[in-house]
């Protein structure tokens, strides 16, 4: 990981070669219960408690799928626009790892439920570009691998490892990309882009959390180059731990500059997995790929086979929402905004989250100015996407009604904001647990109100005298004294009533 | 020709991270032969009409409405391992490289 490795300027990088992209995301869905058991799939729990004896792979335990996780993965491959096979099954993927307690992975191989699609990219200047989706596949998750006694978590020089299987057979869907050619140097942008659109269609779609940071969503890039005009494509590499918008597009650039002083020293690239470093975006060697006929698949024996029935797709098509395009061009003119506006939105990736809080009560104004100024100031200091950001739309949309019912004001609403960040739980458990109701109780304000006039009588007389400006300085002691919880507009009117 | 050569025993083996001899090599090699070769006999009779069957029950469809079953406490789930720590199932070092 510290060895000096070569790469190419960018510039140069795209003037010889062509990359070629191949994307692979990996979305948990959010059903309530396993891929093919009834356990639990709760996100942070004790290890080892959502676990049976299907899902721990025990002697004489049968898998049942689960219905949703199926009708979610037709949804999702209906919005990719994919086909709907009439008819596939679930294969056995077998391996040697401990990260599945069954000794394989029950996953979708040469059948996927949906294949042959497309989705259409905005790129930041407005340009469009279409993806091909090769297929969308069911899967279930592995097990989550601790390693212990090495020195970095990692299984090189580790004693032993642990495993909780909380997550073994969560409901997953692989969406694979066809290859991505023609698009240059704007491959890391395409890359992000996509992942982006792919993002907030899932989350459109209801059927995931898609937190990166979470894991709910991955993303691998396969990356590989050929010079320019040759129509053969490189040899790819496959860089995995790719966990947010940004390293998509950095992993990208990077391999293409890898590889690029590769093959210009005369050197081969070597078909590899690679390990992405979110600390200095560069990707190190993984493992040598086994082959697809190492997995040994074979048709999942307990599983029946998927029919979905035309009536069943027809139903489901029509719970897609809105085409994103569509989606956008509603919203320009809801929430009346200019092309310059709505682009602006859209890059600044608050579109999405904007309209989740419309959606659940807020206005576009009022929702539109807590996500591009203050949300989008901590977004920024934490250096991750508002999406990204641990308070979702209906939180937002609750603090700004606590707004307008005169419940909080609105510096007391960002603390609440900065509670609901620090993971203190929702907008009421924050005012709560922090005691941040608006004093709006006249009583207990008209006696701060005195105390003050009482404390600086120059400036009361001056008030009595005519000197309406020189309440501003009342009103700030009075906000201090009661540490911000009141009105101002309100203490402002009472410091004028007792002084007229 | 036997159904299956030394070398691909020795290829699984080593997909199985087992160590085995050159003259368990030999061995496995001639008796997973055996097997092969009487599981192939079924393909004789296996005419060009019929399709492959992964299931002998022509069902298809078979989902669970997605509703939280309680399953194992910790302890139960725990109880069968050969070793535990921290709640988590212990295993020895794993060989080779990460997935
Ligand atoms: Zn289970």
């Amino acid at each position: 990981m510290t060895t000096m490795v070569e790469t190419m300027d960018y510039d140069e990088v795209v003037e010889r070669f062509d990359p070629v992209l191949g994307l692979e995301v990996h979305v948990e869905l959010s059903t309530a219960t396993k891929m093919f058991c009834g356990c639990a799939t709760t996100f942070g729990a004790e290890p080892n408690t959502q676990v049976c004896p299907t899902c721990l792979g025990l002697p004489g335990s049968l898998p049942v799928m689960n219905g949703a996780a199926v009708e979610s993965a037709i949804r999702i491959g209906l919005a990719l626009n994919c086909q709907i096979a009439p008819w596939c099954r679930f294969a056995r993927k077998n391996y040697f790892y401990p990260d599945m307690p069954k000794n394989f992975q029950t996953s979708q191989y040469d059948e996927p439920i949906a294949f042959d699609g497309w989705m259409d990219l905005e790129l930041p200047d407005g340009e469009t570009v279409r993806v091909g989706i090769e297929r969308a596949h069911m899967e279930e998750d592995t097990g989550k691998s601790l390693h212990v006694g090495g020195a970095t978590g990692r299984i090189h020089g580790a004693s032993h490892s642990l495993l909780d299987y909380n997550r073994a057979g969560v409901p997953l869907i692989e969406i694979v990309t066809k290859p991505i050619e023609g698009v240059g140097a704007r491959a890391p942008e395409v890359a992000r882009a996509y992942v982006t659109a792919l993002r907030d269609l899932l989350r459109a779609l209801d059927v995931s959390d898609v937190r990166m940071d979470q894991g709910s969503l991955r993303c691998d890039a396969n990356v590989s180059l050929r010079e320019r005009g040759v129509s053969e494509f490189g040899t790819r590499t496959e860089t995995k731990n790719v966990n947010s918008l940004r390293s998509v597009e950095r992993a990208v650039r990077y391999e293409m500059t890898r590889q690029a002083a590769v093959l210009a020293g005369g050197g081969e690239v070597v078909q590899e997995t690679r390990h992405f470093h979110e600390a200095d975006g560069s990707t190190s060697p993984g493992r040598v790929k086994e082959t697809a006929e190492d997995y040994r698949y074979f048709p999942e024996p307990d599983l029946v086979p998927i029919a979905p029935s035309e009536e069943w797709i027809e139903r489901l098509r029509g719970t897609l929402p809105e085409k994103p395009a569509e989606r956008r061009k509603r919203i320009q003119q809801d929430w009346q905004l200019s092309d310059l506006e709505l682009r602006d939105l859209l890059n600044a990736g608050a579109v999405e989250v904007i309209a989740s809080t419309v959606d659940a009560g807020a206005t576009p104004d009022e929702a539109r100015s807590w996500w591009v100024s203050y949300l989008a100031q901590q977004a920024n200091t934490r250096g991750v996407e508002l999406a990204e950001l641990p308070i979702s739309p209906a939180q937002v949309a609750r603090v700004i009604a606590l707004v307008n019912s005169g419940e909080l004001t609105n510096s007391l609403a960002k603390q609440v904001v900065d509670g609901v960040l620090a993971g203190e739980g929702d907008p009421d458990d924050v005012v709560a647990a922090r005691g941040l109701a608006v004093v709006s109780d006249d009583s207990a304000l008209n006696a701060a109100v005195d105390e003050a006039l009482a404390a600086q009588p120059d400036v009361a007389d001056k008030i009595r005298g005519g000197k309406v400006q020189a309440a501003g300085a009342i009103v700030g002691a009075v906000m201090k004294a009661t540490n911000n919880q009141a009105d101002a507009k309100r203490v402002r009117e009472l410091i004028l009533e007792r002084c007229s | 020709m036997p159904s299956i050569s030394r070398d691909e025993v020795a290829h699984l083996a080593r997909l199985a991270r087992l160590a085995v001899t050159e003259e368990e090599l030999d061995t496995f090699a001639g008796q997973l032969d055996v097997i092969l070769r009487s599981v192939a006999s079924v393909g004789e009779v296996a005419a060009e009409e019929i399709p492959p069957t992964s299931h002998a029950v022509p069902l298809t469809n078979v989902f669970r409405d997605d509703v939280v079953r309680p399953g194992l406490t910790r302890e139960q789930a725990l109880a069968g391992a050969p070793a535990a720590e921290d709640g988590r199932f212990r295993v020895p070092r794993i060989l080779g490289e990460e997935q």
